[in-house]
């Protein structure tokens, strides 16, 4: 075991770091509000928008990241309408091209977790709002949202791991994050096994803060689980 | 509570149909309740009453006919698949507020304490100031007897608890009407008397009182008026007297029976 090999590969590594941060925490944001909307046009209740969601969600989840990531790099190009829009300085670079893909990968998996979560809130909760004559708005923000969140989290912390370990795939575009850094360095040394468990060691440590952070949510989010008067099932399974 | 006009009903019921999917539930009801009044409605499962209660407040939409509330009727439209919708769903929250309504499964909000139920629809519809709301919030929990739940969540709570939470979480808006929809059917037949005795209190305030149950003594010792719902239609009405001693028609009778019987 080459210690020092080990100890210059991982501070190299961690140069990939804030590139994979940024990729991850812009893609989960943005694709966490484009997936409400998603999740908001599931259940308008309109057909149409309803079909729509329903389409972007089938085209986004059945097809590889990749796939996607090589098609946005490679593909917006060909189009003279995209190479002459305003947005062309933005999506040539390997980097937004990037972005756009996790984003819009990851809101199609987002808004099935939102959906569901809202749909978790029980309807005579909702009754009981607008007989209180709260408007839809304030229904939705008061009761949907704390509730349906609650229950969507679980699902949703996966979802944001998947998120922090795809941008590895960025990598395939020439960026420098984690991964691109580890393949060039293997290529100049030809030490597979080593570079990778140190860029997986890394990966590790992101994805342990993560689910900290989302199990310390869940807590708050679930203080009727706090104070117990009895012991029961109920808490253990909320933990 | 407003004092007004005590000639103008609190709540009007005109003519109201309802019908899910081909059942026809309501095949024209008309009532007037006036201030203080304590109505009782009655009827075996599927007569209506629930959904009558629930038309009040537009939880349901009638096909036809008008609800008026203190005078002002709830405007609804047509729409293109022969249903109506409100004209205006401000208008709608707005008589809302006026009408606390009490459901069977208590439905009070998981992720609220007890006290945070009671202010939520003060503070954020009615724009009260929270301290306001809180102080009065901690009277009525008072007055319902489970001042020492305050801040406990629902969870934790019985039924009868929980029940006697949403009254006080009705209660809370100062609304003209109080409907109450099977509050006590969903409780330990233990439970039932403390939702009960608080009931009983609201009636004797001269609060006024829209009740649908199965509680006959209820419906027979505190309330002024009794209507009996039959397949849609208002079969029998009238003084709780009358209507326990001598009802007229042969449903009445059967229905009235099964409960001396049980």
């Amino acid at each position: 075991m080459d210690i020092d090999f080990l100890g210059a590969t991982f501070v190299q590594l961690l140069r990939g770091v804030p590139l994979l941060l940024q990729l991850a925490a812009f893609s989960i944001a943005a694709g966490a509000l484009l997936a409400v909307v998603l999740a908001l046009m599931r259940l308008s209740g309109n057909s149409l928008v309803d079909a729509v969601a329903r389409g972007y969600v089938f085209v986004f989840r059945g097809t590889p990241l990749l796939v996607q990531i090589f098609l946005i790099y490679y593909g917006l190009g060909q189009f003279p309408e995209i190479r002459q829009s305003p947005a062309w300085p933005f999506l040539r670079e390997p980097y937004w091209c990037a972005m756009l893909a996790l984003t819009l990968n990851t809101a199609a998996y987002s808004s099935e977790i939102i959906r569901g979560g809202i749909l978790s809130v029980p309807f005579g909760q909702i009754e009981a709002a607008r007989a209180c004559g709260m408007s839809r708005s304030l229904v939705f923000r008061r009761i949907t949202v704390p509730q349906g969140l609650r229950v969507a989290l679980p699902a949703y912390g996966n979802e944001m791991i998947l998120m922090t370990r795809a941008t590895a795939l960025a990598s395939v575009i020439t960026l420098m994050e984690v991964t691109g850094i580890a393949s060039k360095i293997i290529s100049e040394t030809f030490r597979a096994v080593e570079v990778f468990v140190c860029a997986g060691a890394i990966y590790l440590l992101i994805n342990f803060v993560i689910s900290r952070g989302i199990a310390l949510l869940e807590r708050r989010l679930s203080p009727q689980f706090e104070v117990v008067p009895a012991p029961t099932a109920i808490p253990k399974l909320a933990r | 509570m407003s004092t007004s006009n005590p000639t103008v009903p609190a709540v009007s019921v005109r003519d109201l149909h309802k019908r899910f999917s081909g059942l026809e539930v309501l095949k024209g009801i008309s009532l007037d309740a006036y201030e203080g009044d304590v109505i009782s409605i009655l009827g075996a499962s599927g007569s209506g009453k629930s959904t009558l209660l629930r038309c009040i407040n537009m939880l349901e939409i009638p096909e036809r006919g008008e609800v008026v509330v203190d005078g002002e009727t709830i405007g609804l439209r047509a729409r293109e698949d022969g249903r109506r919708e409100p004209v205006d769903r401000r208008q709608v929250d707005r008589i809302r507020t006026q009408l606390g309504m009490v459901f069977q499964n208590f439905n009070l909000w998981s992720h609220m304490t007890v006290v945070e139920n009671i202010i939520e629809a003060p503070v954020h519809v009615q724009g009260r100031p929270r301290a306001d709301a809180l102080r009065e919030a901690e009277a009525l929990l008072e007055k319902v007897g489970i001042a020492d739940k305050r801040d406990t969540y629902p969870v934790h709570l019985s039924g009868g608890q929980q029940q006697r939470a949403a009254i006080a979480r009705a209660l809370a808006m100062h609304p003209r009407v109080l409907l109450f929809d099977e509050p006590t059917s969903a409780l330990d037949p233990e439970l039932v008397g403390e939702v009960l005795r608080v009931m009983c209190t609201l009636a004797a305030e001269g609060r006024t009182m829209l009740v649908v149950t199965h509680e006959m003594g209820f419906a027979r010792e505190v309330s002024n008026r009794v209507i009996f719902l039959n397949q849609g239609v208002i079969e029998e009405q009238g003084k709780p007297v009358e209507l326990f001693h001598s009802p007229q028609s042969e449903r009445l009778r059967q229905f009235l029976s099964g409960y001396r019987g049980g």
